[in-house]
């Protein structure tokens, strides 16, 4: 197991005092937040500082880091020696305000395992959802990223669950359990599917919780994703746009003719009803069209040019008195 | 086991096209009915139709889940959690267009 840094995860000087402990968190808290941060890695990140915090903001848990660390470097070999938290009680009531499930083997190697079945109890707004016994497994939330194309035809997606079950010596592990999950059609970006009986187990013989997939699409490389709208960019040549043409365009569905009518604009939309995603009330494709001039390479492209700006009193800079 | 091929499921989507009961958003998010009424009040959430009893588009669960782990993980209230909810709201929306504008 890896030795941890919590002071140089948190960028502290090892004798910083608990109020520069709370502002560096914080700060590092709403750069990393995963429902906040755009940033590579931020759940991982997140997870750490969660982790360094949760030791450093407790004066009885940072005593016992302390007296234990000193000598070893990030990321080194890491044994904890044998009784060396005697002197210190870790209460229970400690692991409240992070995600205690998302902790490191060196923190539950040092203050125990805070995750798993107890856990099961005190999570949601305030932790106070006590009950005995018979306890319906926790709901889990998890991100899947798809295709837009699944949400089209629908697809499968495999995901790899990760329980805590309760092991033959009576101690929580983690297992980890593949799941294929078939994406529903229609499906827009930010929704949850439910799948019932898919999150943690139940306790005392209770109901499983349910497991909530939160859908993101991937980019795609021709269209973009507003809802349920679908935009596509299409390249037209200047006289396919001032004369018309007809011209065949790739849909997620599918490839499909486009009358492009004459005197059509750079920028212009055209509409498909009902070819965006097939949500129960479908939404619309939008192409838009973006015309794209030739390079002069040759000197009969050039004259070409130059026939063209013979046949046209056109100015585009008119607005700009110009 | 692991020669065992995965087992496949599927769900329901909770869209805006679906309703939940106010327990049923309770169950979901695994909080109480009073902090589902405090956001009611904030005016984060929104009950559908104007019906006595109360029912949630499914989008709120998203939105539950996201006010509870601000509050948890960055010591903001209830009234900073709406604020900052609002606008992730409104950065997703614009990166969505960015994203189609900045199209070659």
């Amino acid at each position: 197991m890896e030795y941890k840094d919590y002071y140089q995860i948190l960028g502290l000087e090892r004798g910083a005092d608990q109020a520069e402990i709370k502002r560096a968190y914080r700060k590092l808290a709403r750069k990393y937040h995963p429902d906040v941060s755009k940033e590579e890695e931020a759940e991982e990140r997140f997870k750490e500082i969660s982790e360094a915090y949760e030791v450093l903001k407790d004066p009885e848990k940072r005593a016992a880091y302390d007296q234990l660390g000193a000598g070893y470097q990030p990321g080194e070999e890491f044994r904890p020696p044998p009784g060396w938290d005697s002197g210190f009680e870790f209460h229970g009531g400690g692991y409240t305000e992070a995600d205690p499930g998302a902790f490191s083997d060196f923190f539950e190697s040092l203050f125990g395992r805070a995750g798993g079945f107890g856990n099961a109890y005190g999570r949601g707004f305030g932790g106070a959802r006590r009950q005995p016994f018979h306890a319906q497994g926790e709901n889990t939330y998890a991100k899947i990223n798809i295709d837009l194309e699944d949400s089209y035809r629908g697809g499968t997606r495999q995901i790899t669950l990760k329980h805590t079950v309760l092991g033959a010596d009576g101690r929580p592990r983690i297992e980890a359990r593949k799941l294929n999950v078939k994406i529903p059609k229609g499906i827009t970006e930010g929704q949850q599917i439910r799948l019932a009986g898919q999150g943690e187990p139940g306790i005392g013989g209770g109901q499983p919780g349910d497991l909530y997939l939160e859908i993101h699409f991937n980019p795609h490389r021709h269209y973009s994703v507003e809802g349920k709208t679908v935009y596509l960019n299409l390249p037209l040549s200047p006289w396919e746009a001032a004369l018309g043409a007809s011209v065949q365009v790739p849909t997620p569905d599918g490839p499909v003719n486009l009358k492009i009518p004459p005197n059509s604009k750079d920028g212009g939309k055209l509409r498909l009803k009902g070819r965006g995603i097939p949500a129960k009330v479908p939404g619309d494709l939008y192409v838009v069209l973006n015309v794209v001039a030739p390079p002069a390479e040759t000197e009969a492209h050039r004259e070409a040019y130059r026939r063209f700006s013979e046949a046209f009193d056109f100015n585009p800079r008119v607005d700009m008195g110009g | 086991m692991a020669a065992m091929n995965p087992e496949e499921t599927t769900g329901p989507i909770l869209g805006e096209e679906s309703e939940l009961t106010l327990g049923e958003l309770c169950r979901a998010c695994g909080t109480s009915a009073e902090e589902v009424t405090a956001l009611v009040e904030e005016g984060i959430i929104e009950p559908l139709g104007s019906g006595t009893r109360w029912r949630f588009s499914g989008v709120c669960i998203r939105r539950v889940r996201k006010v509870y782990s601000l509050r948890r993980d960055l010591g903001v209230n209830l009234a900073g959690a709406a604020l900052a909810i609002e606008l992730l709201d409104e950065i997703e929306r614009l990166q969505a267009r960015l994203a189609r504008l900045e199209r070659p």
